[in-house]
């Protein structure tokens, strides 16, 4: 295997598990609420490299967060990985319904109508008290086929592994026809319609890739937090959230988001810590800071670092 | 001896509102023909081109290809079925280069089935992509953005693109549009060599009789929605009704400095 991207996300995502063992608690935390965020950041990559931004993702991230809340509330279900595959399940459907909506709308029609979906959610979590309303509900530790270990370490190997199956799976997806469509949908729909493929369709399964993984990261944040609530996790400003570091990572791999994920996490933490009043001001600054200094996002910097070892 | 037309169109209409820009077009289209379609502007050449490969839905009349009726089908399914079409303002990926716009459209044109997962960057897409580089003489541009390209070398990308899914039929819509007076016959020579060596039937709109002269064997003059004119060029340009309606117009274009 010679792929730079690959070897890269083993060696990133491999030192980053086995040292989640010996750094302190606080930090390993860190890296795993970043790193299960990352998971939607990818999802998003895939769709902005289409040339679409989707407002609404924490649709996804609350569909996947609330199955597994109540999949251990309601049937018992301690099992990560069980609650990981019904998340994704659940947001799969979802993704496939609602992108045969979405797909033939662009542009900020295709951003609102993101977010009009996810408000839906979010109103009817709120006003809906078998579901948690404003409060939402505990989650219990999660299990590991029978095991329960203690502490968090268990989870955060879960969480690196799935990264990395999922970033090479969707690298490899980005190096595909189906992957290249990508580029060519955002660029020319007519041509591509003239070469015999329908850009509904090429949209749809982005979308739909998308939404599971979102709904994966959604998954592994309530278990890594053991608490679902529909403010931080559907409400647009989660949406605006995962955007915000997906303008942060750049589109330019799919190793980017784990990086843009951890530095927001670290910055989101002093931020409020340093000030918290203002800590918002310094998170809005520093996006700011990159939209005009670094287009390509953090990741354009590694890959003038990368470029000239060459 | 008579043989079956390939491309059969028959009382094709389409009006927007109260305004026919196609009115009752009748065309049978024979395997291996150049037909070079003409009119003014506003004639319904483009409409006509539009409906045939699924751009437009005609409003009523029936359009068959290999006797299949395709009437109405979207585009993917029209090229699916053997017609592929350029466009006056050259579709092509704009941020990518020369090479990876014809790998792209390879890749996408072999694309059935799982095909779809296979990675891009494939020794045979590799090889057909270096030799299409070469039989439309754009091999020097192959790094180059498509955006930074010229309107002559696009023209030949887009058409090499457009015949990456072995069409049956191309329709061209004004292939030398853009084109300046000099390079106009050598693009058009070497997109001819190219289709002719495939064996496509070529339709193409041209506003230059110099071009539809030298390269057609039959012209389809169009006036206010209706086909005028359907004969061999020596006899449709010296065709009174597309002298008035077509040439003289073309004339007034030229000394307006259209």
């Amino acid at each position: 295997m010679r792929d730079r991207t690959v070897i890269g996300l083993t060696l990133g995502l491999g030192i980053c598990a086995i040292g989640g063992y010996f750094v302190p608690d606080w930090f390993m935390n860190q890296m795993m609420f970043g790193f299960a965020r990352a998971l939607a950041i990818i999802g998003l990559l895939v769709l902005w490299r289409t040339g679409l931004v989707s407002f609404g993702h924490a649709l996804y991230f609350g569909l996947g967060a609330y199955t597994v809340a109540l999949m251990d509330i309601n049937l018992g279900v301690t099992d990560a990985f069980v609650r990981l595959a019904g998340a994704m399940l659940v947001t799969g459907i979802i993704g496939v319904l609602l992108g045969y909506i979405l797909r033939n709308y662009r542009d900020i029609f295709f951003a609102m109508l993101s977010l009009a979906f996810s408000m839906v959610l979010y109103g009817i979590l709120v006003k809906t008290e078998a579901l948690g309303s404003t409060d939402g509900f505990p989650v219990s530790a999660p299990t590991f086929m029978g095991a329960a270990p203690e502490g968090k370490y268990y989870l955060f190997v879960l969480i690196c592994v799935v990264g990395w199956v999922s970033a090479v799976l969707v690298h490899s997806y980005l190096q595909s026809t189906l992957g290249r469509l990508t580029t060519a949908v955002r660029d020319n729909e007519i041509r591509v319609e003239y070469l015999g493929y329908s850009v509904a369709r090429a949209i749809h399964i982005k979308y739909v890739i998308s939404a599971v993984l979102t709904g994966a990261a959604g998954a592994l944040t309530a278990m890594a937090l053991g608490q679902v609530d529909p403010d931080s996790m559907v409400n647009w400003t989660a949406s605006g959230e995962l955007v915000f570091v997906t303008i942060l990572s750049g589109p330019g791999s799919v190793a980017a988001p784990f990086i843009g994920s951890l530095i927001f996490e670290l910055l989101r933490t002093y931020a409020s810590e340093w000030a918290p009043h203002a800590w918002q001001m310094i998170v809005g600054g520093t996006l700011l800071a990159v939209i005009f200094f670094l287009p390509g996002g953090l990741w354009s910097i590694a890959a003038r670092a990368l470029r000239g070892r060459k | 001896m008579t043989t079956t037309p390939i491309l059969q169109v028959k009382n094709l209409q389409k009006s927007f509102g109260a305004v026919i820009a196609a009115k009752d077009i009748c065309i049978d289209v024979s395997a291996g023909e150049v037909i070079g379609i003409i009119g003014a502007n506003g004639a319904g050449k483009t409409t006509f081109v539009n409906m045939v490969t699924g751009y437009l839905k005609p409003s009523s009349g029936t359009i068959e290809f290999e006797g299949r009726d395709i009437t109405g089908k979207p585009p993917r399914l029209v090229t699916q079925a053997g017609i592929s079409r350029s466009f006056q303002v050259s579709q092509v990926f704009t941020t990518m280069t020369v090479y990876d716009n014809l790998l792209t459209a390879l890749a996408i044109a072999d694309s059935a089935g799982l095909n779809a997962l296979l990675p891009i960057k494939r020794p045979e897409l590799q090889q057909r992509c270096e030799e299409t580089l070469a039989r439309y003489h754009i091999s020097e541009h192959r790094d180059s953005e498509a955006s930074t390209l010229s309107q002559g070398v696009r023209k030949l990308l887009d058409i090499a693109m457009a015949m990456v899914s072995k069409p049956r039929i191309l329709l061209l819509d004004e292939p030398t549009s853009g084109v300046s007076a000099e390079e106009k016959f050598d693009i058009m020579d070497i997109i001819m060599d190219a289709l002719k060596a495939d064996k496509v039937t070529v339709l193409f709109i041209e506003h230059d009789m110099e071009i539809i002269e030298r390269y057609v064997s039959r012209v389809i003059a169009f006036y206010q929605g209706e086909v005028i004119c359907d004969e061999p060029p020596e006899q449709a340009l010296v065709d009174p009704k597309v002298r008035e309606f077509v040439i003289g117009t073309e004339h007034h274009r030229e000394t307006q400095g259209a």
